[in-house]
Formats: structure tokens, sequence, C-alpha cells
């Protein structure tokens, strides 16, 4: 299958292109940028006049609710939801039921996504046996089965020996480790950011310390051990200054933040609105500013979409009992564009931190359109306006702050392995 | 980026139809309960046919004797069926979810629900969810409001002292987990109150509190001083031993209303306490039961105070036709 994708603004981040340039697919590679290669016609043609071409989408952070809880979200749907949102790499957090932590496990979701032939999955494998934060993973062999990184996605690690050997382990053969960096005591029952919300709302809260103490110590660890250490979901102003502070100092630390937090605060919280019940929670004003600041200036490698499919039966509750999370794989890009206009930032810097910069992270060989790559792309109209809402969100969770509420830029084609996965109607 | 919706217990005309919150009320609402409840305390007949054929589940999830009492009393005092509902004992123990046994509850045909819930935001939610023609009155959620407590002090501030905008108020003891002390907060502000102090250790000061408008002291003498009224707050007994409080001797020592704490006061200073009462811990008997209380009428002015909400909620179109 040739695609010739013709008349769009090329927006390749890593290249640092952003012109008018057509682009050339065969063989599920991009066979040429601005110029076709010689011989070359296509079978199809896309007309991307008025349209974005960029990477596709390489999110750090998405549920996809399998194995295990297949009542609130399957492959299907979740995958679905990805490739809507432009998404064509994804890395899937290992709080599953059982967790990661088998390579059987690992190798079974690789293959179930990979018969799917939509968006590519990278496993994120359990750092410690069934997430309980006390005997380490079979690193190696999970890293055989196709785990990119290790982490206790949202599950405490209490016993920072147990932290220190798990790092020096994983920096022994050089696994990356993603840590969300959160004291469990110092958060315990808290469900909001410790400031003038929560008192006024009477909600327990999470103080910054959660999440700067927990930080500190393993800033430590990671200098102690050598691992590579990445901070996911920062939530403070506090926790971004000390990254950038670490960063200074020569230590190769990197870390991402979730796309709500970019656009949201406490206040958002309103009158209760559980959709807004968050992990990390949403903080101060000051502290998104912070986040944004971190984007512009580099201190954030990557946005990710943070995926949290949530059935209503267990969202629609009082907010301290509402499980907390939002769906982001399809408001991943529209978000992501409203803070480059929101902030006066470039739509190069922008989706650089959601396609070559977030693949960085990974440590894949994605987000960009050289020739010779793999053509996964995204083509999208920036400037077509849609509804959030349950009929306009495939993914089977439909919680998110933003239902009702009109966002700017849709996709038009995805691309994976230059076959159209995607396309709106 | 603001999500925040409309005021979730004011129709678009700007008539109560939910109880939720003191915050955020105008002042002329809060003002007109404190007036309709003057009517109903100097009443001499006992029954008023105001809420004849009306049904009022008190739906408490919490446990709670005195507060639902009122509540049972003075519905009945507006001629309202009564329905008592002590849900922490049944269908949530049986796994039925908040919203079904609402939905349940709605298709009994209430005209209005009472609801004490352990969550911040439980009566929010449960409004949230409910047919439009059904009232919701909060009886209390977490730490977060209590409304008609918060309006039975502002009946017995004014009874007693007739004029808000010329008062000093102090509010001592656990406010992090006080709905009391959030609901008098924003009740005071609204009605004109110039200054408010809060009292307490920094373990019971809720974060950023003084955007709330008031001012934080830590030394109980000093926030006394001169203050026209002292609204004392209940001590949980499982936060009296542990990481916020050494012990119930210390807080006293530190905390407790004394009558020589309360001199620094003015002379004519009133204590308030939404009960009930820890003697010996948050406040001394020779206070409780001293000249300057008044904790005892407070109770008498609640009964009032839920009989004026309950009439405007219920009668409010009425009235207004």
């Amino acid at each position: 299958m040739k695609i010739h994708i013709k008349g769009g603004r090329l927006i390749d981040p890593k290249r640092g292109v952003d012109a008018a340039r057509d682009v050339y697919v065969a063989a599920g590679k991009v066979v040429g940028v601005g110029e076709a290669p010689a011989g070359y016609s296509a079978n199809r043609v896309i007309d991307a006049g008025g349209l974005i071409v960029c990477p596709g989408l390489v999110d750090l952070s998405a549920r996809l609710r399998e194995p295990g809880f297949e009542y609130l979200a399957t492959l299907e749907s979740e995958m679905a939801a990805a490739i809507a949102g432009g998404v064509t790499s994804l890395a899937c957090p290992p709080d599953t039921d059982p967790p990661l932590d088998e390579p059987g496990l690992v190798r079974m979701l690789k293959f179930r996504a990979k018969t799917l032939n939509q968006a590519r999955v990278y496993p994120v494998g359990a750092l410690t046996a069934g997430l309980k934060g006390e005997r380490l993973t079979e690193m190696a062999e999970l890293v055989e089965a196709g785990c990119v990184a290790f982490s206790q996605a949202d599950a405490p690690l209490t016993d920072n020996q147990v932290l220190y050997r798990a790092l020096q382990y994983a920096a022994t053969f050089g696994f990356p480790v993603w840590l969300r960096p959160q004291d469990t005591a110092l958060a315990h029952m808290g469900v909001a950011h410790d400031g003038q919300v929560a008192t006024r709302l009477g909600l327990a809260a999470i103080p910054v310390c959660a999440e700067t103490v927990a930080l500190s110590t393993m800033l430590i660890l990671a200098r102690n051990t050598g691992a590579r250490l990445h901070f996911a979901r920062l939530s403070s102003a506090e926790g971004i200054a000390m990254v950038r502070e670490a960063r200074r100092t020569g230590l190769p630390v990197t870390c991402d933040v979730g796309i709500h937090h970019v656009h949201l605060s406490e206040m958002d919280i309103g009158h209760f609105d559980p959709n807004t019940h968050l992990t990390p929670p949403l903080r101060s004003m000051r502290d998104r500013d912070a986040l944004r600041t971190g984007l512009a200036d580099g201190t954030v490698d990557a946005i990710c979409s943070d995926h949290t499919p949530i059935d209503e039966d267990v969202k629609q509750l009082p907010f301290a009992e509402a499980e907390s999370g939002a769906t982001g794989l399809e408001v991943l890009l529209p978000l992501t564009l409203k803070w480059a206009e929101e902030a006066g930032q470039s739509l190069s810097l922008a989706l650089g931190r959601i396609t070559c910069e977030a693949a960085r992270v990974l440590n894949v060989d994605a987000g960009h359109l050289a020739p010779g790559n793999a053509a996964d792309v995204c083509v999208f109209d920036p400037e077509r306006c849609w509804r959030v809402g349950a009929e306009t969100l495939r993914s089977l969770g439909k919680n998110t702050p933003y239902r009702g509420i009109e966002l700017k830029g849709k996709v038009r084609y995805t691309l994976v392995d230059g076959q159209v996965v995607y396309e709106a109607k | 980026m603001w999500l925040n919706p409309a005021n979730p217990q004011l129709t678009k005309t700007g008539e109560l139809h939910h109880l939720l919150t003191l915050e955020g009320l105008p002042a002329a609402i809060l003002r007109e309960i404190l007036d309709t409840a003057t009517s109903f305390v100097g009443a001499r007949v006992k029954k008023l046919p105001l809420l004849r054929g009306k049904s009022v589940f008190n739906l408490f999830f919490e446990p709670s004797t005195r507060t639902r009492t009122t509540f049972e009393i003075a519905a009945k005092r507006l001629s309202a069926d009564v329905i008592n509902l002590n849900i922490s004992v049944s269908s949530q123990s049986k796994g039925e979810s908040l919203l079904d046994t609402v939905d349940n509850l709605s298709a009994m045909h209430a005209d209005m629900f009472v609801v004490r819930h352990g969550e911040s935001g439980a009566p929010h939610f449960i409004a949230r969810h409910v047919a439009p023609e059904i009232h919701v009155i909060n009886a209390g959620d977490g730490r977060h409001s209590h409304p008609t407590q918060g309006l039975l002090d502002m009946y017995t501030i004014r009874h007693y002292k007739k004029d808000f905008t010329s008062l000093r108020v102090a509010i001592v003891g656990d406010v992090l987990h006080s709905r009391v002390a959030r609901s008098g907060i924003h009740a005071l502000t609204t009605l004109g109150c110039p200054e408010i102090r809060v009292i307490g250790p920094k373990t019971l000061l809720p974060a950023e509190v003084e955007r709330l408008g008031v001012h934080v002291c830590h030394d109980m003498r000093e926030g006394l001083k001169d203050v026209d009224v002292v609204m004392m707050l209940r001590l949980q007994s499982e936060r009296m031993n542990g990481a916020l409080l050494p012990s119930a001797q210390e807080f006293y020592k530190s905390y407790g209303l004394t009558l020589d704490k309360l001199a620094a006061a003015k002379p004519d200073a009133i204590v308030l306490h939404p009960g009930p009462m820890n003697r010996g811990v948050e406040i001394d008997s020779s206070v409780a039961d001293g000249k300057q209380s008044v904790i005892l009428p407070q109770v008498t002015f609640g009964i009032a105070i839920r009989m004026a909400v309950m009439t405007m909620l219920v009668g409010g179109k009425k009235r207004n036709a």
C-alpha cells in the first residue's frame, strides 16, 4: 500500500520541520518527505489540505484495563480510543489484575494488542511482585517479554530498602524505572490538594510535601545507584523545581505531567465534581503554572494522557469515594494544542512533548517521520471543534472533567505502519 | 480553565431549592431564614399546617440522635409525615449503592430528604441526582458543612447581640475536622461580621484557612481578647491521642475554655457549643453551665431554624406564586 499524504503542513518536531511538505508512504515506512522517491505512484492519496501532519502521538501512560478489569474497558475499546486520538504508541502501566509481573502476562498483552493491529503497546512491568513493594520481579525476563520500563504505578512502595535494591538491580542492566513520587503516609486518606479548596469543601488533603519528600528520597537514590529514573505525573511547583535543579547538576532524570494537570486546578473541583478527582490531585493555580513553565523550558519532557477509564458505578459517588482518574487518550491532542495556544508556544514544541520527547523517555524509535521510519502518522484538523461527551468518546471510560465542553483539534487520519487504522467520518 | 457550574442550591431565579451549604448564599436569604425562624420561636400554637401532606425522609448515613430528633420535631410541628431511615445499618451494609438508595426513596414520593453523611459533598451528590421536585437539606456532611447548625448559631448570636457588623467572634478548637466551623465562618462573613478569629494548634487548622476570611491565633488568651462571641467546637475522642494531639489533658490546658481564659473576652461575651460537649476537654463545666453560656437556647432555636428552612424550601413556590 502506497499512501501519498498531500498538501498538509508537516510538523516533525524532532527534525525541526514545520512547513508545507507532502509525505510519501510505502510498505509501512516513510519513503519520502517533500519529494516523492523515483518511480513512486500512490495507491491512495490523502488530501491533507488545511490539515496538520505530524508523527503519531506517543503516550507514556494509558490504562487499557486488560487483564482483569475488562468490565471497565477492553483492549478493543481503548485501542480504538487511542487511534481516534492520534496515539500510535502507548505505554501501559502495570496496575492490571493480576499486575504485569509475569512474562506470560506481558506476552499475552503484547500478542492481544498486536492482533488488533492498531496502536503499538509498550507494557511497563511491575517493579515488585504483585506491586506489593516487597520482592523484585524478574526484570530481565520481563524485558525479554516486551517490557520497556518498570514501575509501581500508583501502588505504594514504603520500604526504602526495597526501593534502593530495586533501583540498584535495574541499574545493573540499565532498565529504566518510572516512579510517581508520593509518600504514602503523608498522602494517607487524602483526596485533594492541601489548599483553599480542600479547606472550604472539607476534603481530606494531600500536601505538596507528600510529593517532594518522596521525590527527594528518589533523587538521592538515583544518584547513589545510577538508575535511569523517570518521574511520572509531577503535580507541584516544588517538584518541578527539584527536578530542574537535579538536572542542572547533571543527574539524567526525566519527568512527565498529566494533560489534565496542565489545564485544571483545585478550583475546578467546583461543587464536588467527582470527575475532577484525579491522582495526583489537582493542585493550586501556582502549581499548574509551574507545570506549564516546566513544559516550556524543557524541565518536563513529556505530557501523558494518564488515561484511566472508569465505570459510572464507581465514579458517580461522593467526591472522596469516587475512584480517581479521567479518560484521556482522545483529549490528549486537543488539550495539548490548547496549552500551546494559551502559553504562546509553537505547535512544534507542544507536539514534541507528545511525540519525539515522549518516545525518547520510552526509549523507542518513534515520534518522528524521517524517511526509513515506520509510517506512524497523525493527520489532524487544528481548527475543527468537537464536544466532549459520551457519544463522541470511543473509550468505554466516559469519565472526564471536560464532559460537555467544546475542544479544538480533531484527528482526521491515523496511520500505523503505513496503514490507515483510523479515519474520521 | 474554570469548569465551575452554577450554584446547585438555588433555582434559576435565585430561590432556595436545596440547603446544602451556607457558602455562596446571599445575605438576604440568610436573613429571611432567621426572620422566618423568629416567627416560629414566638408562636403560641405548637402545630402548624404548613407541610401537611408532605413526606420528609430523614436519611442518616451516620449515627446522630440530637440532630435527627430536632429535624423530626421540626417536621412534625409543621404537620409533615416523617420517615426516619438509619441507612448506615440497612441498605449500605447490603452493598446497595448510594444512587440506588436515593432512587428507591424518590420512588416512594418523598418531598424532602434530610441527609447526614460521613463524606463531604454527599448531599450535593444526592441533590444532583434526585427528581427536580425533591428538596435536599444537608444535616451535616463529613467536614464540609452543617448549614442548619450554622444558621441556629447565627440566630443565637443575633438574638443576644442584635447586629453582626460590630462583632468580634472567636471559633476555638478542631477547625480542621469541623463542618460547624466552616458553616459558621461562611455565615458570619456573609452577614457582615468584621472580625473572625480561629484558635487552635496547627495540627487542627486546615491549610490556607485565612482565605476563608479569618485570622489565625494559636494562643487562646490572645485570641479571646475582647471578643463578643466564643464558638467552641467539639473535639472527637478519636483525635485526642495520636499524631494530632498528645492528650485530652494537654488540649484542655491550652485550648479548653475555662472561666479564667474567658475573662479575656468582653464581660458580656456569649459562649456557644454545638453539642454534645466533652466537659473538661474543650469546655469546663463552670463555663458550660455559667451565665455566659447560651448552649441550651441554641437547641431551642435549632428547632425553629429547621422549621423555617423546611417551610421556605417546600412552601417557597406557593409563597411566591
